[in-house]
């Protein structure tokens, strides 16, 4: 055994963490992990001299063999995970680490079953990628999938290892066996910490490759060593009480056809309020744009399903958590209002013809001003008693419900027979063909000579239609589902490119009014903003030109009999 | 990628272990290093214990049927790869003869698949003159000359630096260094003193004569990796640190 500098240990990011079929894990009660390694290595004397090489500790970091700042040597074995709230990594088959260096580090990003796909050295993990990632592989790789949002620690995981050399007759390395112990914690909850079972590789030295099968074959045959089946990742996830994808901004809650009404409407609700308490953390933090964006559409659907099932829970609960949702609706509008606009800024500057993109700055700051004061506002009713009374009040009767098992359902019309206790299945019947017929009926009576408002009720009710589908999409069949979708979005783009067109048009001209109010207007600025509006306007009336086919192809015959198959299934 | 390629037309003067130490060196620097053992005695294969045999022999790899990349063997050691010897290397001048154009560029065009994946080469070359030798100095970058600290020793090296100034195009710069230098004798002091002074292609670093660099073929590993504090490692990384800062 060689202690020199150059004596082979393995490298983190690719032996260690190596895919495939050589990652063992060492299933032995806790306490007795040392008596099964002894096991393993007994068993590997059969065919090698088994010697033991180095201990890898986090505390004393091996010396890194390339002086090359950003790119760790054996001892880097502090790796975190990293997405999105939402995992867009991870839903697109990817996952990112940031392995800690001594100084600065490298994200390394794989598909989810451990595929190396690009990696790059970085200073520390980048919150905002777009803003504080530098150029490079996985930069090109990812910017564009998860923008606008940041990313977030998910898992932290220090690793120790130790690694037997398996030496052949000549006393030459032809393979190596690392055993490898894993800590992981929950990022903000130092306490809660996880060890992971061991995990035990077998890496092949290079033209070597017999001695490596030969010694996945002995360590397989060691009862309680069984192929890891699941990455590092997973597994700490496992540990930490989690799973990977686990928050969703969709409805899918659990119900299911045969529920009574009044439970099914309850879990969806709780559903809805789960989403708006997971998103309020990160608001406040004001970590990135979607926190805000995902909590609103949670109010907006419980508003619906509010108003459009609310027959099937208690009067008086409604009645009061209608003004309230209201409320909440209300004092989330300004800053995602604002948001919007900064979002779009780029794009909008970018379209400029006769105007510079550099005009419009002086309303990008008026816009951040305003912003950093709207904010405030939203933060402080965010943290006040009155939402904290939404959120916890009504879960208490949302639960109340949804554990009487619709047993206690309330004297409620919502247009089903008295004595029968409706099922979801017929509550999602009768309401989204109601809802249906009613976009029909309104659509139908639009032509080219209606005023604005018509477009804007009938986007209102597309809304609507288009909560109830996704309220219900359990109970329906996922084939017909997509299409009446799919048909109802086309619908739904066109008249929201219509009315968005005219609100921000209008916000516009206010902005400018505020503005010149607040002597923040150069006029190169306000011509720069005549050129959107007069953009807007053009984007308005093209999206009334397409009125008529999208929603003929949304209402006409073939439109109503895809709603016919979905709400009563095939002839 | 850099090739270095260790070569004196004498045997038993240092080459080999020159090419061990200073390709163990290289890589414990960081550097993707490849060392091919084209002596079919096998040495440097031995001191890295691998057993010198390729798959097809030297004819398969001379004549492209087995990739160079798949004779490729792991060390001990990162970053440290070898390509080892085999008998059948004893025959590689009438292999590099039967090649169909450029008989002395053959070795130089089998290398060059590898340049995205090493940074040094080192090319252990057998004792003699003949087409493998000069097929190794026109792939090398940097000829590496051991010379016994002797009168004759440098009129070998004149001669081999005439024979290098007349290839065209490529030509390898030529390093000496002195090998096998024993303190104790004063000719051996003196000739060392004098001519890295005079001259610019000889390394002022000499190799001492040591027993526990003779001790590699006993540790089978360089001297470098086992006793890294020892005047000999310490001489090696004297050499190596010239090598790389002079050429």
């Amino acid at each position: 055994m060689f202690q020199g500098a150059c004596a082979a240990l393995p490298r983190w990011e690719s032996d260690v963490t190596a895919p495939g079929l050589r990652g063992f894990v060492l299933e032995a009660p806790p306490g007795d992990e040392e008596n099964l390694l002894s096991t393993v290595l007994a068993a590997l004397a059969q065919s090698f001299t088994v010697q033991p090489e180095k201990q890898v500790q986090p505390e004393k970091p091996a010396p890194p063999e390339s002086g090359v700042p950003g790119v760790p040597g054996t001892g880097a074995h502090r790796r975190t995970w990293l997405d999105t709230f939402d995992w867009r990594l991870y839903r697109a088959g990817l996952t990112l680490q940031f392995e800690q260096a001594r100084r600065g580090g490298r994200l390394l990003l794989a598909r989810t079953d451990g595929t190396p796909q690009a990696e790059q050295a970085v200073a520390g993990w980048p919150r905002r990628p777009p803003l504080d990632l530098p150029d490079g592989p996985v930069r090109d790789r990812i910017a564009v999938l998860i923008r606008p949002r940041a990313l977030l620690p998910i898992v932290r995981a220090v690793s120790t290892a130790s690694v037997t050399r398996l030496l052949n007759a000549d006393g030459k390395t032809v393979a190596r066996l690392v055993a490898e112990h894993v800590t992981v914690t929950a990022p903000g909850q130092a306490a809660t910490t996880a060890e992971l079972a061991p995990r035990l590789a077998v890496t092949e030295v290079r033209g070597y490759p017999g001695p490596a099968r030969r010694a996945s074959a002995l360590l397989a045959s060691v009862p309680g060593v069984t192929h890891a089946s699941q990455e590092v990742f997973i597994a700490a996830l496992t540990a930490l009480g989690r799973h990977p994808a686990d928050y969703s901004s969709s409805v899918a809650a659990e119900i299911t056809a045969e529920m009574p009404a009044p439970v099914a409407v309850a879990r969806l609700l709780l559903r809805l309020l789960d989403t708006c308490e997971s998103n309020v953390d990160g608001v406040l933090r004001d970590i990135d744009t979607e926190f805000l964006h995902d909590l609103r559409v949670a109010v907006r659907r419980t508003r619906s399903a509010i108003k459009l099932l609310g027959a099937v829970l208690p009067d008086e609960l409604t009645v009061h958590y209608k003004t309230e949702f209201k409320w909440l609706g209300d004092v989330t509008t300004p800053v995602r209002d604002l948001d919007v606009h900064l979002l779009g800024f780029d794009a909008l500057a970018g379209q400029l013809e006769a105007a510079s993109p550099a005009d419009l700055e002086p309303l990008r700051a008026f816009l951040a001003r305003r912003r950093a004061r709207e904010f405030r506002r939203l933060a402080a009713a965010l943290r006040g008693p009155r939402f904290r009374a939404i959120a916890d009040d009504w879960r208490k009767a949302l639960l109340e419900v949804r554990d009487s098992d619709g047993l206690r359902r309330p004297e409620a019309g919502g247009g089903f027979p008295r004595r029968r206790r409706p099922t979801a299945e017929a509550l999602a019947r009768s309401t989204t063909g109601r809802s249906f017929r009613r976009i029909a009926a309104q659509g139908s009576a639009i032509t080219r000579e209606s005023a604005p408002e018509s477009l804007h009720d009938l986007r209102k009710r597309a809304k609507e239609l288009r909560y109830l589908l996704e309220f219900f999409a359990p109970l329906h069949d996922p084939v017909a589902y997509r299409k009446v979708v799919g048909d109802l979005k086309q619908l739904q783009d066109c008249l929201g490119e219509f009315q968005d067109s005219e609100v921000q048009r209008d916000e516009i001209r206010t902005l400018a009014d505020a503005m010149l109010a607040e002597r923040a207007a150069p006029a190169a600025t306000l011509l720069a903003m005549g050129e959107i509006a007069a953009k807007l306007a053009r984007s308005q009336v093209e999206a009334r030109e397409e009125f008529a086919d999208r929603f003929a192809r949304f209402a006409g015959p073939a439109g109503r009999e895809r709603v016919r198959v979905l709400l009563e299934g095939r002839p | 990628m850099k090739i270095f390629a260790t070569y004196n037309i004498k045997g038993g003067v240092g080459k080999t272990t020159a090419a061990v130490n200073l390709a163990y060196l290289s890589a414990a620097d960081g550097n993707r290093t490849l060392l091919w053992d084209l002596d079919p005695q096998g040495a440097a294969s031995f001191l890295f214990r691998i057993k010198p045999r390729v798959k097809g022999g030297g004819k398969a790899l001379i004549r492209g049927t087995k990739a160079l990349d798949d004779a490729i063997k792991g060390t001990d050691f990162d970053d440290l790869d070898l390509i080892p010897a085999d008998f059948t290397y004893r025959n590689m001048d009438l292999l590099l003869g039967g090649a169909d154009k450029k008989p002395t560029r053959k070795i130089a065009q089998l290398l060059r698949p590898l340049a995205a994946e090493y940074d040094h080469v080192f090319l252990d070359c057998p004792p003699s003159i003949s087409l493998v030798s000069e097929n190794v100095m026109h792939a090398a970058d940097v000829l590496v000359v051991p010379l016994i600290p002797t009168t004759l020793s440098v009129r070998t090296l004149d001669q081999l630096t005439e024979f290098v100034a007349g290839f065209n195009g490529h030509r390898p710069q030529v390093r000496a260094f002195f090998s096998m230098a024993d303190r104790r004798k004063r000719l051996h002091q003196e000739i060392i003193k004098n001519l890295s002074n005079e001259r610019a292609d000889v390394a002022a670093t000499p190799i001492p004569s040591l027993s526990l660099i003779e001790r590699m073929s006993v540790e089978r590993a360089p001297v470098t990796a086992f006793a890294p504090r020892s005047v000999a490692a310490r001489a090696y990384r004297d050499l190596w640190t010239e090598l790389t800062k002079e050429t």
